[in-house]
């Protein structure tokens, strides 16, 4: 038998009053792999992070963790997995080392690995140096690192990352990628959500495209590209006028087009006929496809 | 429940109180003190006795009864609400193995715990200005405990119902500042017109100061036994409340 799959989703629904924030949702995240959750805002990834720490309870559908069936189980589950929060909720008036202290104890780390669990995580979020430094002190990327050093110092086997680059500045994020590239090589199964493009491209081995609730699209992001965007896309620049009148050519052949602000996108070029209008060749991508099926532009 | 997660919820409260303790005794020992002082010196030199007592040990007495209240109530609804309204800790907590009722019960725990100790001061404070030490005294701190218990997790509900720290205006003048006052703290509640003495008896804060005081003057047995079971009742009923009003408030 395949060992159980790290989280697995089945018509997960939930709402609020009127809100149905997720709507029937099905999600896989195999052991050992990390799964993108992209979506644009209002999606429900947020939602659904919630639904798999049981601090949301899902009105229907199946949620397994870990093996473990929730809400019923969810203690058990989260007992050997981390959170990243999107929003930070450090304990600013503690040091550095104090926060990971307090989670070793939250997390149940037995009294002997305490010490050493504190100093792996220092050394995975390279903040052995700020270890007496208060958490007021600290710049933003390091207040990121630190969380995800926090989600660590148990040694999980999932990690939940809720948007884990959202307003940071582009080294940063970089910085972070290595380091969540680092864990995944590791072999920590991760979900992670996201509306950069970028950071799903490069850090998960599949991606989950939700809309509404709902998957829209699952699968690794070169083979969503190519079955959902082709492998050319011809891109024109213009005047709005311009821009109009490619897109309604395009319309009346039945080509996938793709508006953005100053251009317009021509997708599956390779397999389309000779009247192209002029524009520049390149590769289609994941955001080709994110915005072709979540009828979204990103930002 | 279980015990590491108590254990885990409150080292992290252990761990914050080294950050803050300075400013958390000193606004719940000076204030019951200023308290004690001003009745038991302003009033005083009106009133020499109340009750067959000095007036200062009157005073000094009732107010352990204040300086639990100040300790435990008002920390316990702004320090719960500033947790999970604006530093999310409560997130955090629950991303560990850790569920709303065992949050609730460590928290209330470490709150009366400081209870407990702060609630002793105005007992010093009394001796130091003449009221004589006595074993029976030996039994303050666990009264205050107890009735500390009960009001940090009436706080913990009131945060856990209100969306806006600007409500608790309502709870402090609506409801603490009169049970403050009518808890024969600073006289006796047979003083008051019978329907407000027979109201005051349901006051939590009432059998506080009886039990003290008949710590500090000599125990009545049957009475104390209603009075600390009148504590353990609000104690447990408010556990209970705060236990639905977190788990409403932090799960959707």
């Amino acid at each position: 038998m395949p060992p159980a799959p790290a989280i697995r989703l089945r018509g997960a629904v939930k709402r609020y009053g009127p809100i149905t924030a997720v709507a029937g949702l099905n999600l896989d995240v195999p052991t050992g792999t990390c799964v993108g959750l992209l979506g644009p805002n209002g999606a429900g990834k947020s939602t659904t992070m919630r639904l798999l720490t049981a601090q949301a309870i899902a009105d229907e559908g199946e949620i397994e963790v870990l093996g473990r069936t929730l809400p019923g189980d969810s203690k058990a589950a989260r007992a050997f997995m981390g959170v990243v929060p999107q929003q930070d909720n450090l304990d600013e008036a503690l040091t550095v080392e104090q926060n990971l202290l307090v989670f070793t104890y939250l997390y149940r780390v037995a009294r002997a690995e305490r010490k050493p669990a504190i100093e792996r995580a220092l050394q995975l979020a390279k903040l052995t140096d700020r270890r007496a430094s208060k958490v007021d002190e600290l710049s933003g990327g390091m207040r990121r690192r630190l969380l995800i050093a926090r989600a660590l110092v148990h040694r999980p086997q999932l990690l939940l990352l809720d948007e884990p680059t959202v307003g940071l500045d582009p080294q940063v994020r970089q910085e972070l990628w290595a380091l969540i590239g680092a864990l995944r090589a590791e072999g920590v199964s991760m979900l992670m959500s996201t509306h950069y493009i970028e950071e799903a491209a490069r850090l998960a081995d599949t991606v989950t495209i939700m809309a509404e609730g709902r998957a829209v699209a699952a699968g690794a992001p070169r083979e969503l590209v190519t079955k959902h965007a082709g492998r050319d896309a011809v891109e024109v620049y213009g005047p709005p006028p311009r821009l109009a009148e490619v897109e309604a050519h395009a319309h009346a052949r039945g080509w996938a087009v793709r508006r953005t602000g100053t251009s317009v996108s021509i997708l599956g070029a390779e397999a389309l006929d000779g009247d192209l209008p002029e524009g520049e060749r390149r590769a289609a991508n994941l955001e080709d496809v994110f915005v072709l099926l979540t009828g979204e532009e990103i930002e | 429940m279980n015990r590491p997660s108590l254990t885990g919820v409150l080292v992290r409260e252990v761990v914050n109180f080294s950050a803050y303790w300075r400013a958390t005794t000193f606004s719940s020992t000076v204030e019951p003190t200023i308290y004690l002082l001003a009745f038991g010196f302003g009033f005083g030199s009106l009133v020499s006795e109340v009750a067959g007592l000095d007036y200062i040990e009157f005073v000094g007495t009732g107010v352990v009864a204040t300086a639990v209240l100040f300790s435990s109530a008002f920390p316990a609804m702004f320090s719960t609400f500033v947790k999970y309204k604006f530093q999310r800790t409560y997130d955090a907590i629950m991303a560990a193995p850790v569920d709303a009722r065992e949050i609730v019960t460590a928290e209330a725990l470490w709150i009366a715990a400081r209870a407990g100790t702060y609630g002793c001061v105005p007992l010093l404070v009394a001796i130091a200005f003449g009221l004589d030490p006595r074993a029976g005294m030996l039994v303050v701190p666990f009264i205050a405990f107890t009735a500390g218990f009960g009001w940090a997790c009436f706080g913990i509900t009131i945060a856990a119902r209100m969306n806006s720290i600007e409500n608790f205006n309502y709870v402090i003048s609506a409801v603490l500042t009169p049970l403050f006052l009518v808890a024969g703290t600073f006289f006796p509640i047979t003083a008051l017109p019978e329907l407000a003495s027979v109201l005051a008896q349901v006051n939590p804060l009432y059998h506080c100061v009886e039990l003290v005081r008949h710590a500090a003057f000599g125990f009545e047995p049957g009475a104390d036994a209603i009075h600390v079971g009148a504590l353990l009742a609000f104690g447990a009923a408010m556990w209970w409340l705060a236990g639905v009003s977190m788990q409403r408030r932090l799960v959707d």
